[in-house]
């Protein structure tokens, strides 16, 4: 690797560093409340919120294992598209609207929500925890993401010397988190998706003219995976898979912990429904980057020998990385390698905080210390963000890359099953709270055991159904199965009257709005 | 302006129906084929990222139309 990459790439990281510590001091206020640090005193304008979102749900995992996915597997990685064309208008039907009750009530959590709006410190907590649980591998996957170009910038990779810059990297995350709060990714946000957008614009350009143009690359590609296979007789093959991939993933999106706290901050609910016209940007910005998977196939990065090492420890995630280095100057390598690297920081951070905003909130002031005042509940949720952080840095440097891989698998089929008692819980009162936590349940045992039946190699399920098969995503089949669930025992235990808690969002205005 | 008093939903509310739009994405039999190309770039790839200003627009149209009601 030239010296000229690692240069430019230290400098970028130094400076978004730099970003981070200074955040503490923009917009200033008392850092103390956990509105503030967790949440940015909700006061984030279009512009910011359009880089927050855009930073938070782009992670480096979308900016290496899409494009992976189509390296290796072909057009069904292109499923990500389907998925951000119908994620953000669903989006538009659901999150305005929680964010108005989540900003009257003082709400900083999914979980605080769904506590309030059932009654039910239980189902608040069983969120909380799904959400916890959810989200730890995800971290995992972003240091993932910074592992594959450290290791490409030439940084040893064996040996207790190989961890060394990744827990850097970490340590210095951990510490502008725990000052700033969210105000640092917020802010990271704006310079990272500046550099993917200098990286983006310019590979698409540049890379398809080195190769002959788009023509060339396309013909490069095996038949095998330019389309999605024809489905065999008597089954709806790789179709139903790749729609019901994109379905799922949608469907999963607005529950996220990281994507709430990345919404709520909104200055108000316009805010929020405005940018669901502008994000698309991304999802266009997405789908250039799937397309550098093809362009690594027409390079043929996989065949060199100076990438060979790197292609057996990393596999297909390392196309990127690869065709990056094979077509660009040591400079600008150095650029997109820190585009990579800092998106991989600015979700890493906001998960951070959205998982410990719900220890603190469902847990820590719910079971553990009711009468804790506002600045013990920052506190709190403060340590609890490097203790998260800590955990996903542990469990990356102990366990192999691929586990990681699995358990965010894992973590897509289990935050999904949060999906209908925050999704009905907006529209409607009718479903019981005990019936939702029992759908909660049905969907994350059936979830966890089919993905262990699948042994964690892949999402979908090959469902048979009036002597058809039908692949579907796990994910959206145990989601059925949840809220079928919730419905049948909400009839039963309504008919046996069994107490359904206290609404403390109802008010008259808000009956009126749905 | 946002209710009536007995608590109906407004007729411009139906905009809303746009947002569900997209989801005609789903029907990948309808694209998933090759021809016709677009410089060099398969259909299925095309027709899908030309959805995107598509999505846009749809909640960019809600958005406008049902402002304050947001």
């Amino acid at each position: 690797m030239q010296i000229s990459a690692l240069i430019v790439f230290l400098l970028l990281f130094g400076l978004v560093t730099l970003l981070g510590f200074i955040a503490a001091h923009w917009r200033k206020a008392d850092l103390n409340q956990l509105n503030e640090w967790g949440l940015g005193g909700r006061r984030f304008g279009g512009w910011v919120t359009w880089f927050l979102l855009g930073g938070d749900l782009y992670t480096a995992y979308t900016f290496v294992a899409v494009p992976a996915l189509v390296f290796g597997a072909g057009a069904i990685g292109f499923f990500a598209m389907p998925y951000t064309i119908i994620a953000y208008p669903l989006v538009f039907a659901v999150l305005p609207k929680l964010w108005r009750i989540a900003h009257r009530h003082n709400y900083v959590t999914g979980a605080d929500f769904i506590r309030g709006r059932y009654g039910s410190p239980l189902l608040g907590l069983l969120v909380a925890i799904t959400g916890i649980l959810a989200t730890m591998p995800y971290i995992a996957l972003q240091l993932v993401g910074i592992e594959v170009v450290i290791a490409a910038l030439g940084f040893p990779t064996s040996g207790w010397v190989g961890d060394v810059p990744l827990i850097i990297a970490f340590v210095v995350l951990a510490a502008y988190t725990y000052t700033s709060g969210l105000r640092a990714p917020a802010l990271i946000a704006v310079a990272k998706d500046l550099l993917i957008y200098i990286t983006i614009i310019t590979a698409v350009i540049v890379i398809p003219v080195q190769l002959g143009g788009f023509d060339k690359i396309f013909h490069a590609v095996p038949a095998s995976k330019l389309l999605l296979a024809a489905p065999p007789h008597g089954s709806l093959g790789s179709y139903s898979a790749f729609a019901t991939l994109a379905l799922g993933s949608a469907l999963a999106l607005f529950v996220y912990p990281h994507v709430l706290t990345g919404a709520l901050a909104a200055d108000n609910p316009r805010t929020l429904a405005r940018n669901m016209a502008f994000l698309p940007a991304y999802s266009f910005a997405l789908g250039l980057i799937a397309l550098l998977g093809f362009m690594a196939i027409a390079a043929g990065v996989d065949k060199m020998p100076e990438y060979a090492g790197y292609f057996r420890h990393y596999s297909s995630n390392f196309a990127v990385p690869a065709l990056f280095m094979h077509s660009f100057p040591g400079w600008f390598v150095g650029l997109a390698f820190a585009a990579i690297a800092i998106g991989a920081l600015v979700p890493a951070a906001i998960m951070s905080i959205a998982a410990a905003n719900l220890w603190t909130r469902s847990v820590y002031r719910e079971y553990i210390r009711p009468d804790c005042t506002d600045a013990d509940e920052a506190r709190q949720a403060k340590l609890v963000s490097l203790v998260v952080k800590f955990g996903a840095l542990v469990f990356v440097l102990s366990l192999p890359a691929t586990y990681a891989i699995n358990l965010q698998l894992l973590g897509g089929i289990w935050i999904i099953q949060t999906a209908p008692a925050m999704a009905f819980g907006l529209y409607t009162r009718w479903f019981h709270r005990w019936a939702l936590a029992l759908g909660w349940l049905a969907g994350m045992t059936m979830g966890t055991w089919l993905e262990i039946g699948l042994q964690f190699k892949g999402a979908v399920y090959p469902l048979h159904m009036l002597g058809t098969v039908v692949p579907i995503y796990i994910a959206l089949l145990t989601l059925i199965v949840n809220i079928g669930v919730g419905f049948v025992l909400t009839v039963v235990f309504r008919a046996l009257g069994v107490a359904n808690g206290i609404d403390e969002t109802a008010r008259a205005e808000q009956r009126a709005l749905t | 302006m946002s209710t009536s008093p007995a608590g109906r939903v407004t007729p411009r509310l139906w905009w809303r129906l746009l947002l569900i739009f997209p989801l005609v994405t789903l029907l990948t039999p309808w694209y998933a084929r090759a021809t016709p190309a677009l410089v060099g770039v398969p259909f299925f790839y095309w027709y899908l990222m030309a959805w995107v200003p598509v999505s846009a627009v749809c909640s960019g149209v809600v958005y406008l139309k049902t402002r304050d009601l947001i």
